[in-house]
């Protein structure tokens, strides 16, 4: 019955962009358009004593420099809505900073001129005035303190969020059993780096009282809701449309303050203004992620059972993170057991504020977790004297062991933890690379082969997030739209989705369009973030495509005076079983139910579409091991990694070519994280990488050719389907530091750091070279 | 204001633009051709990626009037309306794109690679790559697409050139 369903479908959204002719938010250009530049705080933590804008105002071409005074007033709402509760706990949000400055990169003024150029002009002509303070910076755990200074004086305290569950036995056999293992880890600051920066265009409908903003977001629907709340207007008075969109990452889930400056500016000047973020200003003000401090610890008995754990994890939200205090501490400690029994954990974590730019969800907010289990689990093995393969086959969650419920909290059902750790170690060569290793360890190369084994929530089933919702509009001439709450930005739910609804209502590929992105013509949706288009959407569209098949199938009885149950629908027509020649096809029905409702059955009402929704259950896991072999060079401290290989569990596949592209991306960005990214700050809140000479993204010459394997255990939701798109991002970083940990082990040096760029790892190798 | 003329994907322009006004500025602002995207404005990711007289440059890190008398092809020059070009079919057909914003310096990078070079080694595929950022793919689809191509077309040249 499918026929696209499972199938490497060519995508439909991939001439367009191949050929220059997406529209991204800055290709658009309205009648009358102004242009914002903003003038961003040069100091961490300090008090704004004055800012000049006279000779910015008097610039040729300048329309306006607006200060807080005139920008926050208009903010009536800033903090998110639907997604996680208005209520979270949060910063004290402003639009422009007021009369202190809480991080570099935070905006100050909003110069609106004639074109860009000019606007950028002026605020190199502003004079701003700071009284300096020294910022709370990097020791997470001395910031947490009480008695320090604030960066929220509002608040009364740096602690942003804390939750504690310790656990006495777990704490006693850390201390008592033979095999016990702790590793103090960071988890450096990386940030998401979609390729098209933030940007945003707002058209003042001053007539009507209505507001159209295109915009660059993985969630239009939420963005209106922002929209609307920040500026007290009605939710059908605001219209976001948001066509391609240059990647996310989880940098685009939300309505950004600086996006909020602009709509806010707009409305003081009623001009359309374009406002396009370049990547100094991505790089320092838009939200970055990761940056934990992780002390985990491990115990097993004398057979290699983990018999307890421990993880006291701090991480940092920086001033202004989006979502509450931005961080994932509560899901790194649920997550921590993750592929294992792991009997008794002894958990705390800490969020904290600091004078950088905020924290915010990047692919895998939780990654810290399977960082600190997969190191602490080789840590153990080593120390045991088992190979680490051997040491997870003993500890790895077997299917007869499901359900398998946590001592943290989730319940896994559906997973193959064993399976891919054995199709893994398979793929890679396990067997023989002990023996390879050796050998090469003989003349003087070293190499290492580190595995990562995670499971992965995803499609979330609180709130707004566990519903997704398709409109399915069957047009006269047979052909269908598809209209999605989603904001795809990259995942190819053009073609995923019409792939899924053509093989519901029997119709070819080619004759259906699917659409997301304008609120005006979509049903309210929750976005495209937390990997749950597939399991969420794909589902919502199923339903709307069930509910128009079975009318399909009410005409066509009509028409052909046949049952319903007697009627079969394939390649665009209906047919009455076992009789092949009686039938009609889809279009005729299609045309019959616009056009002629005198024919139709009567009390079936005219026309041919369906709303429909889907709910999801409260987490839907999927789950992957990594392997990954490399080299190191002992002389230039460098890592080449040789071979990489995913075996992966997302159930059913709608594409496997775009299960595999998500992989590879995520992978890609791991493997960044574990050798290359790291956003910088000095001693004086200073962002030092805020060009992509100094933050550095892998190439194509830093990615090697990604080997995959895939296991198929279907998910409790219809068709069976799973999220997957965050995984490579988690599983990465714990392959590569695992193989390098693995590489490194004759030197007996410890990994503390990420990433593990030349200098670090010379520096391991021969600590007194960091001295010179 | 300074003159120029040059020709842009084989159609002549002329104008007065400020000497400051950067080439993508350019192409994107006054001719329209939004297609050429911006990813950095600072010569390291390669989005704005196009032909000057044949070689691939940074259209952020010139200037339009640094144009002046020569020949420019963006990704809109590379195929025929409604058309793909082998090398665009190649990323297509390997999956070497998911958001398209980097894919057009990717694909003029590709065009200026293999017109040179048209069945380069795997090493300086990648070499020839390395020049351009991508976020999504983890690069696997763009360098298998560059690959298929030089081994199916080794002597021909590839993509029609305008």
């Amino acid at each position: 019955m499918s026929r696209f369903v499972g199938q490497s479908v060519q995508r439909r959204e991939d001439p367009r962009f191949l050929t220059g002719q997406g529209t991204y938010v800055d290709d658009v250009q309205l009648k009358g358009m102004l242009h914002a530049a903003f003038l961003r705080s040069d100091v961490a933590r300090g008090r704004l004593v004055s800012v000049n804008a006279e000779r910015a105002k008097a610039h040729p071409g300048v329309v306006a420099v607006f200060l807080s005074g005139d920008i926050n007033p208009g903010a009536l709402e800033m903090r998110i809505s639907s997604a996680a509760g208005s209520d979270m706990p949060g910063p004290p949000l402003r639009p422009l900073a007021d009369s202190d400055v809480r991080f570099v990169g935070e905006p100050i003024a909003v110069v609106v001129a004639e074109n860009r150029y000019l606007a950028e002009d002026a605020v190199d002509l502003l004079e701003v005035e700071y009284e300096p303070q020294s910022p709370l910076l990097d020791d997470l755990s001395a910031i947490a303190e009480e008695g320090v200074e604030l960066v929220h004086p509002e608040l009364g305290s740096n602690v942003a969020a804390t939750m504690a569950v310790p656990n006495n036995d777990a704490k006693e056999l850390l201390q008592s059993l033979p095999y016990s293992v702790s590793l103090e880890l960071s988890q450096q600051r990386q940030t998401h780096v979609p390729m098209e920066c933030r940007g945003i265009v707002v058209d003042w409908l001053a007539a009507d009282n209505r507001i159209e903003v295109y915009a660059s977001t993985q969630n239009p629907h939420e963005f209106r809701l922002q929209t609307a709340q920040l500026l007290g207007l009605p939710e059908n008075s605001v219209r976001i449309i948001s066509n391609d969109v240059g990647g996310g990452f989880g940098q685009k889930v939300y309505l950004s303050r600086d996006e909020m400056c602009i709509i806010l500016a707009s409305r003081l000047v009623q001009s359309p203004i374009k406002w396009t973020e370049d990547r100094r200003e991505n790089l320092l003000g838009s939200n970055s992620a990761r940056r934990d401090d992780i002390l985990v610890s491990m115990a097993a008995d004398d057979d290699g059972r983990i018999q307890a754990a421990g993880l006291q994890h701090f991480e940092e939200c920086g001033a202004f993170p989006e979502m509450g205090t931005g961080g994932a501490g509560v899901a790194v400690a649920m997550y921590f057991p993750g592929p294992y029994r792991v009997p008794i954990v002894d958990w705390s974590t800490t969020s904290v504020w600091s004078n950088t730019v905020g924290r915010q969800a990047y692919r895998g907010p939780w990654v810290a977790e399977t960082y600190a289990r997969e190191r602490v689990v080789d840590e153990l093995a080593t120390q045991m004297g088992m190979d680490p393969l051997e040491f997870r086959r003993r500890n790895v969650i077997q299917s007869e062991d499901l359900p398998h419920q946590h001592p943290t909290g989730p319940v896994l059902t559906d997973v193959s933890c064993s399976q891919t750790l054995e199709q893994a170690a398979e793929i890679i060569g396990y067997d023989s690379f002990r023996a390879e290793q050796e050998e090469a360890r003989k003349s003087g190369r070293y190499k290492g082969l580190g595995l990562s084994l995670y499971v992965e929530p995803s499609a979330f089933g609180f709130g707004a997030l566990g519903i997704e919702a398709a409109t399915v509009r069957v047009l006269p001439n047979g052909t269908v739209n598809v209209t999605l709450g989603t904001g795809n930005h990259g995942q190819g739910l053009e073609t995923t989705m019409a792939q899924v609804v053509a093989d519901e209502l029997g119709l070819d590929f080619d004759d259906v369009v699917v659409r997301d992105g304008d609120t005006d013509s979509s049903p309210y949706g929750a976005g495209t973030i937390g990997s749950r288009s597939a399991v969420i959407a794909a589902n919502a569209a199923v339903n709307a495509s069930q509910e128009v098949r079975l009318k399909v199938l009410q005409i066509a009885a009509e028409m052909l005076e046949a049952s319903v149950d007697d009627l079969t629908i394939e390649d665009s027509k209906v047919r009455v079983v076992g009789v092949p020649d009686r039938g009609v096809t889809i279009r005729e029905v299609a045309r019959t139910a616009h056009n002629s409702p005198e024919a139709l059955p009567s009390g079936l009402p005219p026309g041919l579409e369906a709303t429909a929704r889907f709910q999801a259950p409260p987490v839907t896991y999927s789950n992957a091991c990594h392997a990954c072999l490399l080299e190191v060079d002992t002389t230039t401290g460098i890592v080449n990694i040789e071979r990489y290989v995913v075996s992966e569990d997302c159930g059913n596949m709608i594409n496997p070519m775009v299960v595999e592209g998500q992989i590879a991306g995520g992978v890609a960005q791991g493997i960044g994280g574990a050798l290359l990214e790291n956003m910088v700050y000095d001693t004086d809140g200073n962002p030092l990488a805020t060009s992509f000479l100094d933050y550095l993204l892998p190439t194509a010459a830093d990615v090697p050719d990604i080997e995959y394997g895939h296991i198929v255990t279907e998910s409790a939701v219809p068709g069976g389907y799973k999220g997957m798109a965050e995984g490579g991002a988690i599983g990465a970083p714990a392959a590569v530091a695992n193989g390098v940990a693995d590489a490194l082990r004759p030197f007996g040096v410890k990994i503390r750091d990420l990433p593990l760029t030349p200098s670090y790892i010379l520096g391991l190798l021969e600590p007194e070279l960091l001295d010179r | 204001m300074v003159k120029i003329e040059f020709e842009v994907n084989g159609r002549q322009r002329s104008g007065d633009v400020e000497s400051r006004l950067t080439l993508a500025d350019y192409l994107r602002e006054v001719c329209g051709l939004t297609g050429t995207h911006l990813g950095c404005e600072h010569g390291v990711c390669g989005a704005c990626t196009v032909l000057l007289d044949g070689e691939a440059v940074r259209s952020c890190l010139l200037f339009a009037v640094q144009a002046e008398g020569s020949s420019v092809t963006t990704i809109e020059g590379l195929s025929n309306p409604g058309e793909l070009s082998h090398i665009q079919e190649a990323f297509r057909a390997h999956h070497g794109l998911q958001c398209g914003f980097c894919t057009p310096g990717f694909i003029v990078t590709a065009h200026a690679l293999l017109s040179k070079n048209p069945s380069p080694t795997d090493e300086e595929i990648l070499d020839g790559l390395s020049g351009n950022l991508c976020r999504c793919t983890g690069y696997q689809g763009i360098v298998h697409a560059v690959r298929s191509v030089a081994v199916q077309e080794p002597s021909s040249s590839v993509g029609e050139e305008r």
